[in-house]
């Protein structure tokens, strides 16, 4: 018995086995669900590869939030392999590190910035919009974040994105609360993936993060994430939407 | 156990499906980045291959010490089988 048995769950934004979706996905079928993974562009063959890594092969389908085609059609390409869905997780970010992350926030161009708001945020709301068809009474929406309320060292324009991102979660809880539908972010404490790699200066957060976390913080272990997302997708959240929980060791409640 | 020949072979073929690389250009003394024009998200997709083919694990901080490839084929020869 699982906490997430018989639940059909979507998990956007899986590449390599450090990725955080690849540890939702692997938690979720641990626990009982039936999962499809996506990913887009030239990624999608990584992903492809290491589906087979979790513990049964999951379905990839191909999927880029920008491309408005790629929404359009994805009920129905979701539907080759699942008949409905009770949860969605959304893993994705983008901004570009050349101009957008790593001290660049003065600089930024808006053509950058606006993509990493399409990507990060705006998709948010895109994806859960694609998949609503699907998505019935006591289902659940998870996006990731890294908290946005306050400044962080090199994050710079994908903070803007996470700010707008948790706000957008609170506007898709007000609006799908009503058909009992549940919406929430878990914010996650570094963690050494791809994405965070390709964060100049990144490096700097994670070393203290241990320090000041009451529970002490492991930025290679993803799995703390991967359940905490699981839980929100399971039924022993029912009453709880709009909600952004830390996975962070406790980070953010110490003041030093 | 495989030959340095074998592997070569077995990461040219890899490095050909990937990038779309003529096997026959991944010689041991060819750099992925200089020679062969391979970016970083297609390396990874590389090194998640050989690690399938070739039964290893490539750890992520040792993937930037992989210039050429004569140092992965090196690295797969001394790695443990997982
Ligand atoms: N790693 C951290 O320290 C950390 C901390 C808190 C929150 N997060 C968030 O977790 C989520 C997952 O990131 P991760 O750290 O696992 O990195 P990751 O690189 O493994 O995952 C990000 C995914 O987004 C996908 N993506 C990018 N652009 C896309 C597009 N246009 N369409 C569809 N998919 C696209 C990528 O292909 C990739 O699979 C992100 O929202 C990230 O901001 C990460």
């Amino acid at each position: 018995m699982g906490i997430l048995d018989g639940k059909r769950i979507l998990v956007a934004g899986v590449t390599m086995d450090s990725s955080i979706g690849f540890t939702v996905a692997k938690v979720a079928q641990e626990e009982g669900a039936t999962v499809v993974i996506s990913n887009f562009g030239r990624a999608l063959g990584i992903t492809r590869r290491i589906a087979g890594r979790l513990p049964r092969e999951a379905p990839v389908i191909e999927l880029d939030v920008t491309d408005d085609e790629h929404l359009a059609s994805l009920p129905e390409r979701l539907g080759e392999h699942l008949d409905g869905l009770d949860g969605l997780v959304h893993s994705i970010a983008y901004a570009n590190p050349e101009t957008s992350l790593g001290g660049k926030l003065l600089t930024a161009p808006w053509s950058d910035v606006s993509q990493a708001l399409q990507v990060s945020a705006f998709s948010f709301a895109s994806l859960t919009t694609a998949c609503l068809p699907l998505l019935g009474k006591g289902s659940s929406v998870v996006g990731m974040t890294f908290d946005a309320t306050v400044a962080w060292p090199a994050y710079d324009w994908m903070g803007v994105a996470k700010a707008s991102l948790e706000s957008c979660s609170r506007y898709l809880a007000r609006d799908l609360g009503p058909k009992g539908i549940r919406v929430n972010l878990v914010s996650a404490g570094p963690l050494k993936t791809l994405a965070a790699k390709a964060i100049p200066g990144f490096e700097e957060l994670e070393a203290m993060w241990s320090d000041r976390s009451p529970l002490g913080w492991d930025e290679t272990d993803q799995v703390p994430t991967g359940r905490s997302v699981v839980g929100l997708l399971s039924d022993f959240f029912p009453a709880t939407t709009g909600e952004i929980v830390h996975v962070d060791g406790g980070y953010h409640a110490m003041g030093a | 156990m495989a030959t340095t020949e074998e592997i070569r072979a077995d990461l040219a073929e890899i490095v050909n499906e990937v990038a779309g690389i003529p096997a026959d250009d991944v010689q041991l003394d060819k750099s992925f980045t200089d020679d062969l024009d391979v970016d970083s998200l297609s390396m990874v997709e590389v090194v998640v291959a050989a690690e399938e083919k070739f039964g290893v694990k490539i750890p992520d901080d040792e993937v930037k010490n992989l210039k050429t490839v004569g140092d992965a084929v090196a690295f797969i020869e001394q790695a443990p089988q997982a």
